[in-house]
This record gives structure tokens, C-alpha cells and sequence, in this order.
């Protein structure tokens, strides 16, 4: 359709608080009727890391694995106190009804949010095709994200 | 003003931010064009979420109001 609207969102963070801000607008952009792609580069990956792998092949990448989580295992960005945060936002959060980071990035899936890992981040952190979920696109890069918000009505860099 | 009678009800009590508008988006697709949706929420933000994804989506916020606490919308499917 010619009218459709366009979003495309970086994420680029790692953090949970920011990635919350990145699928809470992504997913409803998608509701609204936009045609939606997420580009996730550097730490922003973690949302898209398959659960309890660990990614990396040479030292320095299997080091960096070991701080590399998944989307249940990111922390918020102000009081993580090695976790404890990450535990007692996520239970507040539950408390008052508002969905998990696993329950929005499979909402942007069932929308038909494109999901668009970084090549080059991948290829840095050492970041293999299969260590991510089903869902993603085939690997892009900048140029791909360039010419999604050239066309775009929002873009974000989360 | 007559009764609406909603052919689908939507129940997105207890739900927070995005979600209720992110399941009226998956519901209206269920419904045929000029059927009516009844949404129903408790979060507050529904108010102007639900009527800002109704301008922006093209369909028919018929009317809103608050019954014993529930926020209850009824959109008519336009397109």
C-alpha cells in the first residue's frame, strides 16, 4: 500500500529499561498499522540471543559471552546491583500487569516486526546466525538501516 | 442513543501499556468490516491509547465511557 506508514527503531542498548522502550513503541507502531523494523546493533542484541547459550568462539569472544544475555537476562540501566534489580523490577512490573520483554518481542513477532541483526556486530562479538531466535532476518547492515529510515515517518536510536 | 450491541468483546482488563492496544489491533482482525468491537480496560493511558490507535488505524471509536471502574470502548471495523 502506498500510504502505509514506516517506523524503524536502532536498538542499540542492552539495557532492559531502554529495550522495554524500544518493543513497547515498536509493538504499537506495528498496531497502529505501520510497516515496523527493529535494526539491533552492539549490545542491543541480547534481545534476539536464543536462552542459555553461551556465544563466542576465541577468548576474547567467549569472555564477552559470559556477559552477553538473553532478553530475561538484561538489566535495567540504574539498580541492577548484579541482578537484584533486574529481579525486582521484573516482579513490580508482573505485580501491575505489564508484559515481560519474552511477551512483547513475540508480540512484534505476531505483528510483523522485522527483526534485523547487525552483521558487523555479529562478526565483532563473535555472534553466529544460530545463537538467535527463529524470528530474526538475515543478518544487515548500516546502508539497509539507512535506506529503511529514509523512507520512514518515525525513527528512534534506543 | 441506542444500545450497541458489540459483535466481539475484547477483555484487556489488568493489562498495562501496550498491550491493550497491541490485542485490539489482533482482535479487530477477527471481525468483519462494519462489526463492532467492544473493548474492555482498566488502565487509564486506554483512554487516549485506544482513541489515538482509532485515528491512526481509520476505525470508528463509536464511543467511550467508564462503567464501575472499566474503561469500555466500542469501535466499529472501517476498513
Amino acid at each position: 500500500m502506498e500510504d502505509t506508514k514506516r517506523c524503524s527503531i536502532v536498538v542499540f542498548s542492552g539495557d532492559m529499561d531502554k529495550q522495554f522502550g524500544a518493543f513497547i513503541i515498536a509493538t504499537t507502531a506495528a498496531a497502529m498499522g505501520m510497516e515496523t523494523s527493529m535494526f539491533f546493533t552492539f549490545w542491543g542484541l541480547q534481545a534476539l540471543k536464543k536462552k542459555g547459550l553461551k556465544t563466542g568462539q576465541g577468548l576474547f569472544g567467549r569472555m564477552l559471552g559470559f556477559m552477553f544475555k538473553d532478553i530475561e537476562g538484561v538489566g535495567p540501566s540504574k539498580m541492577n546491583f548484579g541482578g537484584a534489580g533486574r529481579w525486582m523490577f521484573k516482579k513490580m512490573m508482573k505485580e501491575k500487569g505489564v508484559a515481560s520483554l519474552l511477551e512483547l518481542r513475540q508480540a512484534a513477532i505476531d505483528l510483523g516486526v522485522q527483526l534485523q541483526p547487525c552483521q558487523m556486530s555479529m562478526d565483532v562479538m563473535e555472534i553466529r546466525r544460530e545463537d538467535m531466535i527463529d524470528a530474526v532476518t538475515d543478518p544487515v547492515g548500516a546502508a539497509t538501516y539507512v535506506l529503511n529510515a529514509q523512507g520512514a515517518d518515525i525513527t528512534l536510536f534506543v | 442513543m441506542s444500545e450497541i450491541t458489540p459483535d466481539k468483546i475484547l477483555d484487556a482488563r489488568g493489562l498495562q501499556c501496550p498491550m491493550p492496544v497491541v490485542k485490539t489491533s489482533q482482535e479487530i482482525k477477527n471481525i468483519e468490516v462494519d462489526q463492532i468491537l467492544q473493548v474492555l480496560a482498566t488502565d487509564p493511558g486506554s483512554m487516549a491509547d485506544i482513541a489515538a490507535w482509532s485515528k491512526s488505524t481509520g476505525n470508528a471509536l463509536l464511543s467511550m465511557g467508564k462503567d464501575d471502574g472499566v474503561f469500555v470502548f466500542n469501535i466499529k471495523k472501517v476498513k
